[in-house]
Formats: structure tokens, sequence, C-alpha cells
């Protein structure tokens, strides 16, 4: 059961969302958040609005997933929406004991929470739509131009590869570990929240020791198969811009244009 | 007959914690695999085999003594890379040597590490797991196979480098009958009909019994070298040392005891039968 966890949220799919070149859909995403915030009207947001639901539907990530999404921010969107009603200063509409509401706060939080929400939906879709491996292969990819500066491109992808490789592994041994300790009479599920913290001592000591001892044995199998870091290294997948890539990024161009229009109206 | 590996007087000392070369591994071991030879070297644990398996693909080098791969010598730097790519090496635990998330992007990785342009990297992955009979698996995530399955993925792995010797460090020791018998049958297979040169360290004599030649390490010295056929007879030496016989040799062993006349060199169920059945 433990083992058929999914990592990261990625929901699989043949979309063109989900074809679409990992590279061109993080610079997208990049895009996205910084056009949020290029937008000073609440008529901006109808592109970006129109933007987004044709994405989602294209995508077909049901609905629900997008709402998934948005819950553990729902305490964020509050607390915005809230402060920005009660500290912004201008026409009072109405009263509440020292707090005022006024026209300019109930306007302003509106336009925050659109924000936000736009946010959190527009980076999710990146990663509902996009496996974590070409998610690596996308950032390493966009990274290799940093290089020359001392960017370890390859191998922080190298790293996710090989967290994401492991991690499955990983809780396996988490699933075995646990129950041995069990069987010795550990208990994980009672007492308060430090005696529970503490009761996890038996159970990450082994779980680091082995980790570390896959990490050398890995090492070691990784040489035997001339792994030499990323110099001279090829892939066997290549990533290539087509033409729904370019269709893409014409889009975000229009979408930018539309919205540094949208703060002259 | 060329050679594929050669040692001479190959001396492993291991250094402990002070700087002091303490344990001998290997004591001037003088070896010869030549190439297409199906070779098992079986020993007690602390033998010194897998510290001999990790010689012949240059991950260990000798502390005195000489050890040639294809007649590249593993001290010297340059040969590195070559000897990695001709001896390919498939280590114990198949969870400890995959790489990648997808089957087919594990086997890539070490043709990648070659350098080898993306077209040809595509061949050699799908010969390669057809090869080992775990194409209609290349799509899959690796921790949802079965051990013997892992373990022919990481033999595709090493195939796809095209080494002309692989070497397997007790690759059966994790898995199941079933998964032991699949992962022997593919290092068979390799052997008999791609002529690659296989060296098995292996812990079961019943894998041992279908080599060419079988060689047994005590203390970090070869005492016992030969056909299986020669070797498993000697029976009493090689309970000495701590080590087992197939089955059948050691059935034949007892009842030769017991006065029956039968081959001491009976390796097999089938041979056994011929024998006690005339």
């Amino acid at each position: 059961m433990i083992k058929d966890i999914t990592i990261g949220q990625y929901l699989p799919g043949e979309s063109v969302v989900h074809k679409l070149d990992p590279r061109v859909k993080i610079m997208a995403s990049f895009v996205f958040i910084i056009d949020l915030f290029i937008i000073n009207n609440f008529l901006g947001y109808i592109p970006v609005f129109l933007f987004i639901a044709s994405a989602v539907i294209i995508s077909k990530i049901p609905f629900k997933y997008i709402f998934k999404g948005l819950k553990p921010i729902l305490a964020i969107i509050i607390i915005t929406a809230l402060i920005n009603i009660f500290l912004t200063t201008g026409t009072v509409i109405y009263s509440i004991g020292p707090l005022n509401i006024t026209r300019e706060g109930v306007k302003l939080a509106g336009f925050m929470v659109i924000r936000l929400i736009l946010l959190i939906v527009g980076t999710s879709l990146l990663t509902l739509t996009t496996s974590p491996i070409s998610l690596t292969d996308g950032i390493e990819s966009l990274l290799s131009p940093f290089k020359r500066i001392g960017v370890p491109a390859h191998e922080l992808a190298m790293m996710m590869t090989i967290a994401l490789r492991f991690i499955p592994t990983l809780i396996d041994e988490t699933d075995k570990i646990m129950k041995a300790q069990m069987a010795r009479g550990a208990d994980f599920e009672s007492g308060n929240l430090i005696k529970r913290a503490k009761n996890l001592v038996p159970l990450l000591v082994p779980l680091f020791i082995s980790s570390f001892r896959r990490a050398d044995e890995l090492a070691l199998a990784m040489e035997a198969r001339c792994y030499r870091g990323g110099v001279n290294r090829t892939r066997m997948k290549q990533l290539k811009v087509e033409r729904r890539d370019f269709a893409a990024i014409a889009v975000m161009v229009l979408l930018v244009a539309l919205s540094v229009l949208s703060r002259f109206i | 007959m060329q050679k594929m590996i050669e040692t001479i007087d190959l001396t492993f000392k291991y250094k402990n914690e002070d700087g002091k070369e303490d344990l001998c591994a290997l004591n001037k071991i003088n070896l010869t695999i030549n190439k297409g030879e199906f070779v098992a070297i079986i020993g007690p644990n602390g033998s010194g085999k897998s510290t001999l398996a990790k010689h012949m693909n240059a991950l260990l080098l000798p502390s005195s003594g000489k050890m040639f791969v294809k007649g590249m010598d593993t001290a010297k730097e340059e040969n590195l890379w070559n000897i990695r790519q001709s001896a390919g090496m498939v280590f114990q635990n198949p969870d400890n040597q995959i790489v990648a998330t997808i089957v087919e992007e594990d086997v890539a990785f070490g043709p990648e590490n070659l350098g080898i342009p993306p077209k040809e990297i595509r061949k050699r992955v799908d010969d390669c797991l057809k090869a080992v009979n775990m194409e209609e698996f290349k799509k899959n995530a690796p921790h949802l196979l079965s051990g013997g399955q892992k373990q022919r993925v990481a033999i595709a792995g090493i195939l796809a480098m095209k080494p002309e010797c692989i070497i397997l460090d007790e690759p059966t020791a994790m898995l199941d009958p079933s998964g032991r018998r699949e992962v022997i049958d593919t290092i068979k297979k390799l052997n008999r009909e791609e002529g690659i040169t296989i060296v098995l360290i292996t812990h079961y004599m019943e894998e041992a019994v279908d080599a060419d030649r079988v060689i047994v390490m005590e203390n970090g010295n070869i005492v016992l070298s030969g056909t299986p056929k020669e070797v498993f007879q000697r029976v009493k030496e090689l309970k000495n040392i701590g080590l087992d016989v197939p089955q059948m040799t050691e059935l034949a062993y007892e009842l030769r005891k017991e006065g029956i006349d039968v081959a001491a060199d009976t390796l097999t169920i089938d041979e056994m039968v011929v024998q006690l059945c005339q």
C-alpha cells in the first residue's frame, strides 16, 4: 500500500499541456507570476483568467485537483483579505468598534485574493502536468547556461533524480524498521507530541545508517558504470522545442502585452 | 586464446583507520580468465572474492602485484574508463545500483556516461532490455519490480555499455528461488549467445555447476581451481573450508562411503539418474 504513493502531485495525461517542453512550462510559470504583478486593476485580470481557465480545460485536469491545491493556502488568503479590509485607509463604509472597513480596503482585498488564487492555480498547473523527471530535465537544461559561472546544473539534477528514485525505497524501509521496532515493543502512536518525537529516535537512527550504506553502495555502482559527472555526458532523451511550444510562447507574449496594456486603461 | 583478465601476484591489504596496513584480503593471486569463459568463484565469507571482483573493475587497486583487464593495467589512471567499460560489474543489492526512476532511463545511464549519441543509446537500451527479457517493463518504475527483475535491469544497464566481460558479485544473494533462476538463465544466455565473459561470485553451489571453471578461495588465496567436476568431487576439502557441494555430489559422496559405486564427480540430478539406473 505504502509503495504506491505518487511523488509530487503529477497527474499523468496526454494533453497538449502535458506534452509541452518542460523548459517552456517552467519559464511560462515564471512569466505568469511576473505578469500577475504587472496588473494593477481588475480589468487586467480578465485575459489572465481566460488564459488559466482554458489551460485547465485543455489539460483535462479535474477541477477537484485545482481546488485541492488551494486548500492549504486558504488561511493565507483569508488573513490577506482581512488585513486589507481593515487596515486600508479611505472612505469608511462600515465600522465595528475601533475597526473601520473602507471602500478602498474591500477593493484591495478582492484584488489581492484574486491575485493569490490565480498565482496558486497557475503554478500548480505546472506540477500537475509535468512529471518530476521531466521537471528535473527541464531545470537541468535551463540551468546549464549558468554552468560557466559555477552553477552545478547537472549535479543538482542528478541529486533530484536520485532523491526521487529512493523515496519509495526509503518509505519501504521505514515501514520495515517500524514494524521491527514495534515487534520489540516500540510505541509510535501514544503520548504527547514530545514523547512521540522521542519515540521516533529508534526509527530514525537505523534509517539514517542504512541510507548512508545505500549511498555508499550506489556511489560504487555509479562509478562502476563510468559515471564521472556531467562532463561529456550525453542524454538518451533530448528535449526538443516543437511547434506547440512556440504556440505556448506566443500565448505568453500576448498575455504579458495585454497585462501591460491594461495598466493604461 | 585471448586473455580477458590476468593477475600477477595480486595482493591487496585493507588499511586500518590509523593508516597502518592490516588485513591481507588477497595474497599473491595468480589467475587468468580467457575471453568467453564462464568462471564461478566460490568461497566462505571474508575469503576475498568480492575484493578480487572489485579489482577487475578497478574499483580497488592492488597494494602490490598487477591486475590486467584486456591487457590494460588497472593501476594506470588513463585506462580506468576503458576498463570499466570493458568489464562491467553487477552488485548484490539490486536496489542500490539502480539510479533512475524509470527502467529504460536506468539502462541508458551507462551509455550516457560514455557519451554515446542519443540515437545509438536508444537502440542499445531497446536491444539490451530485450536480451534480458524485460522489454515490456521499460516504462516501469524500478521499485515496483521484483528482485529478479531489478537484477535483470541492472544486467541490462551493464550490457548497454557493450562490455566484453561481466563480473557479478553475488547477484542472487537477495533473491527468491524464481528470481535466482531468472538471473542465472540470463547470465548463461549472455555467455552462450553473445560470447560475453562471465565471472560469477556466488554462495550457491548449484549456480557454479554450470560454469566452465570453478575457483575456490579461502583467506585471500586460491585453494582449488578446475572444472566443476574436478573441484566438487573433493568434498572433504570443500567441507573443511566451510563450503557445501552440490546436492547430487554430496549424495554420490555418501553413497561411495557406503560402498555403492557411483562416479564421484556426479553434479546434476540427470547424471545421478543415469548412473543409478544403469
